[in-house]
């Protein structure tokens, strides 16, 4: 017979306010299985440890139940004192007294019985536990990053520089991301490319990274520290080793493409190059848009470019698939921007001086489609009333977006600042819900855009944009004055949310790991655990994990990093080693075989036997379930155990 | 012949006969029947969004507890009674305390078994626009029509889901099948002013007047609505203009309706159209040398 001891906690009123806490303790402590009993304040501070960890000694216990918080926050915590006490730490079961009972429940005597039987049902369990001992295996010690924006690039740099082998993996021509298309940064008003620039260029030369540009990550199997990867690369038409980026290839190509860049507001050609500062510095070949390939069509750029001696173009290159073995895998793959043709209200896509806010940053940068000059898109006049219009499809739960992007209010000041700056004579005028500038020194930057430049703020939403005789009618409210307000203005700005990239939900069921109800990467834990996917082994950085700025990317990224590097720092890793296992009465049927979500078992030739692969196993029982002579048992949850707990739930 | 449970409500059968009229007999013309319900009575006029006080809400929900007697769909004709009619079949679908302290009330269980449907809903989805182009038989063409929609066919958006709250299309797709040439306006989905029109006319003169200068000076030489209240709003606020001579002239205000049963081949007697609207209707035709047939 074990010595079991139980261990409540009150954290705080959290459980005290609802639950009877002398109840419990009282009453159990009558039990003839339970050797003692205590409560506690707060179980998981210094002094509650202490008084678990004297009470083991003491009463000599071989094993405790802690009825406390969900075993998602605080199991670890109370497994550790328990293995430090001279416990295995198999012996130590959770009763989450708090999520299951107080916080859910208002009736006090009912939320106590609940409290009783979810004790009772841990105390049977825990009289049935194993002693275990955690599962060894080895860690690759390398680690995929998907997305060479300005997360991927940041988390890669401090992964490398720590000395492990990264690879980058990057959808396009290019690395730099979304940032690589700004203008200019909040609230400092830096380049953004010169502050990016440098960085990518130090992937580049990096010996411990490997780009691979054009490639998207296809399989994934395996588990936290021995992932193994496929990566599909399209076709290098261009060897970025050789090519020197002179652009003769471009100057003779005759497809003329609009250029993604600049959201089709200039053009490039089907051979290109994605920026002037693209890294790698290599030429790409549109496939999609070249006149074509197979059978090769016209081959003007690769007559140029051997013309030149440079010789970098193979125009019959074929797909690669790279397999990669990496330990642990950080998500960076960012954002996209809501399609503004679904607000039919404001006229986007049938209005050409109605545009969104990246366009319109495009627009401001000094490389951009009119070199940094602020021109309507219609005319090319340049424009005195503007109107930027905040919070454009979010926050509007039934229609649009219901969350907020974060960063527009920081970004539209920006804008209306530059336009006054560019256009002197000109007027701003900003219709806005409320301003979030919480960030260092963001309420500043907002306030002296207001105060210096002029800008008229108007608290209310814009209900309609239509033109008439070559002028944006904006018909909106401003809340404050409780008017209507009617603006012809010249060019109309929409602040449009974030969106996850195209394809997050693809990777997503790749990776195994899980998005949010708007298709954004989820975290373990909101507040604890931001920076690692409940995936094991998969963490997160950057917008594709919500909406973001670039100091708050550029730090996850960093945080995502140092996680992926806290696994790399050993050469073995710990698995939980409530696996299921094999009994002797198996027949060899395989039913559970193709069930597994893991692969983690196969059939015994030899046997003719189902075999677990300890590491692959994530002990979540549905091979158990699904075998049909109960040969499958899923350590320290055995079919005993569950019905020793229902008995104790019915009782 | 295929019959549809109608509910033509108050205004129907005073200020907007001709609305009435005219759908029967475009309705008949294309092999249907509008089947009036029995013992239907007011709907209210304007859903009302107030919790504490669900009396305004007995009528309706008496309206369609009766109408379940007789078919699972009910059609209407005037957008504030599809509005009001629509949103209390929602609510009812709800089942929630406060349906049942109605149903109690009216001692008539609703519980939202009735499809409530417009008209051209039945035009659209029923009959087809391609039948309704085949039953054409004088196409009226080149006529330079501005569809105004009002607020109750569209909004709220979530509750009405009947066409695209801020571009509509549904008017103007049935009036290219009759031959028509629709105008695009910008004002096409403002408000008209609505029932400020009865307290506080000064107020809603304006918005409307916007809506007819809108379309007007858009091309538009005739307005079509589907709607009795905002019929009456753009046709006031062009009252003090049309009285003087020298003001811009008066842009004629009918029902979807009649332009259908007129293409149709109908008498101008049938869907109560008067000479000074047949006349209205003949001028908006673009004329001639401008190329009429270039539609």
């Amino acid at each position: 017979m074990k010595r079991v001891g139980l261990f409540v906690c009150h954290c705080g009123l959290n459980i005290a306010r609802t639950v009877d806490i002398k109840d419990i303790v009282e009453k159990t402590s009558k039990r003839s299985d339970i050797v003692f009993a205590a409560d506690h304040k707060y179980l998981c501070s210094e002094p509650g440890q202490a008084l678990i960890k004297d009470s083991i000694r003491q009463h000599k216990l071989d094993a405790i139940v802690v009825a406390a918080c969900s075993p998602a926050m605080h199991e670890a915590t109370f497994k550790t004192i328990a293995q430090l006490s001279g416990l295995n730490k198999y012996n130590c079961e959770i009763a989450n007294i708090r999520e299951q009972s107080s916080w859910v429940h208002d009736d006090p005597q009912k939320a106590t019985e609940k409290a009783h039987i979810i004790v009772s049902e841990a105390i049977e369990k825990v009289k049935l536990n194993e002693p275990l001992q955690p599962i060894t295996v080895p860690v690759t010690r390398k680690v995929l990053i998907i997305g060479g924006g300005i997360a991927g690039i940041r988390a890669s740099l401090d992964v490398a520089n720590a000395g492990y082998q990264v690879y980058l993996v990057e959808k396009s021509g290019s690395i730099g991301g979304r940032m690589a298309q700004l203008s200019e940064t909040f609230p400092t008003l830096d380049c953004a490319i010169c502050i990016l620039g440098p960085l990518m260029v130090e992937v580049y030369r990096h010996p411990n990274i490997k780009l691979l540009r054009l490639s998207q990550v296809e399989e994934v199997r395996g588990y936290i520290g021995n992932f193994k990867v496929k990566v599909r690369q399209e076709p290098e038409y261009v060897d970025v080793a050789k090519c020197n980026a002179c652009g003769e290839c471009a100057k003779v190509c005759p497809a003329d493409v609009p250029n993604e860049f600049d959201f089709g507001l200039t053009w490039r050609k089907a051979i290109y190059t994605p920026f002037a500062q693209a890294v790698p510095p290599a030429y790409v070949l549109d496939a999609k848009n070249c006149l074509g390939l197979l059978p090769q069509a016209c081959g003007e750029c690769k007559k140029a470019c051997d013309q030149l001696g440079t010789a970098c173009m193979n125009l019959d290159a074929w797909p690669q698939t790279h397999e990669l073995e990496v330990g642990a895998i950080i998500v960076a793959t960012g954002y996209e921007l809501y399609d503004a043709t679904k607000l039919t209200e404001y006229g986007y896509g049938t209005c050409p001086d109605v545009m969104t806010s990246i366009e319109f940053e495009r627009m401001l940068s000094a490389s951009g489609p009119t070199l940094g000059e602020i021109r309507r898109p219609s005319d090319g006049r340049v424009p005195r009333e503007i109107v930027f219009i905040q919070c454009a499809g979010q926050r509007e739960p039934e229609t649009a977006l219901p969350y907020c992007s974060k960063i527009c209010c920081m970004y539209t000041a920006r804008h209306a600042m530059m336009f006054r700056e560019k256009v002197p004579e000109g007027q701003a005028y900003v219709f806005y819900m409320d301003i979030r500038a919480g960030g260092k020194g963001y309420e500043e930057f907002v306030k002296r855009c207001q105060e210096e430049r002029g800008l008229l703020y108007l608290r209310g939403r814009v209900a309609k944009v239509y033109e008439e005789n070559g002028k944006l009618i904006v018909k909106g409210v401003d809340t404050i004055s409780g008017k209507r307000v009617q603006i012809n203005a010249d060019l109309v700005v929409l602040a449009v949310g974030m969106i996850p990239s195209a394809g997050s939900k693809e990777l997503a069921s790749t990776l195994k790991a899980s998005l949010d109800a708007n298709g954004f990467f989820s975290e373990a834990h909101p507040k604890l655990r931001p920076l690692e996917s409940p995936t094991a082994g998969i963490y997160l950085a950057g917008a594709g994990q919500a909406p973001k700025d670039i100091p708050e990317t550029v730090a996850q990224a960093s945080g995502a990093a140092a996680k992926a590097l806290d696994l790399l720092s050993s050469p073995t890793l710990e698995r939980e080693p409530t696996v299921a296992q094999v009994l002797e009465t198996c027949s060899g049927c395989g039913i559970c075989i193709p069930l597994c979500p893991y692969e983690a078992l196969t059939l015994n030739a030899n046997t003719n036997q189902a075999e677990v692969s300890e590491a692959l196993c994530e002990g979540c029982g549905t091979c158990v379930a699904s075998c049909p002579s109960s040969s499958l048992s899923l350590r320290n949850l055995t079919d005993q155990q569950i019905l020793a707990m229902i008995e104790a739930i019915v009782a | 012949m295929q019959s549809y449970l109608y509910f033509p409500g108050c205004t129907l059968r005073t200020v907007a006969k001709d609305y009435d009229a005219s759908a029967k007999a475009c309705a008949r013309a294309l092999g249907f029947e509008l089947k009036e319900m029995q013992g239907w009575l007011c709907c209210g006029a304007v859903l009302s969004n107030v919790e504490d006080n669900l009396m305004t809400r007995a009528g309706p929900n008496r309206i369609l507890a009766r109408a379940q007697q007789e078919s699972d769909r009910l059609v209407t004709l005037c957008a504030g009674c599809y509005n009001v009619l629509k949103r209390t079949d929602l609510r009812a679908k709800l089942a929630s305390p406060a349906q049942q302290s109605i149903n109690t009330f009216n001692e008539d269980s609703y519980n939202g078994r009735v499809d409530v449907v417009h008209f051209l809903e039945i035009l659209r989805d029923q009959v087809g626009f391609d039948a309704i182009e085949k039953a054409v038989k004088a196409p009226l063409k080149g006529v330079r029509v501005g569809a105004y929609y009002g607020c109750l066919l569209l909004r709220p958006f979530e509750e009405m889901k009947f066409d695209d709250p801020n571009r509509p299309s549904i008017l103007e797709n049935l009036l290219m099948r009759l031959g028509c040439t629709p105008i695009d306006y910008p004002a096409r989905t403002d408000c008209c002013g609505s029932y400020l029109s009865v307290g506080s006319s000064e107020n809603s003169q304006p918005m409307s007047a916007t809506i007819v200068k809108s379309a007007h000076s858009c091309g538009a030489r005739l307005l079509t609505v589907g709607c009795p209240l905002c019929k009456y709003n753009l046709e006031s606020s062009q009252i003090p203009r049309a009285k003087n001579a020298s003001a811009e002239k008066f842009l004629p205000v009918v029902y979807f309706t009649q332009l259908l049963g007129l293409a149709l081949g109908l008498r101008p007697e049938e869907l109560e159209l008067d000479m000074q609207q047949m006349q209205a209707i003949r001028e908006a035709q673009i004329p001639t040398s401008e190329g009429r047939d270039r539609h």
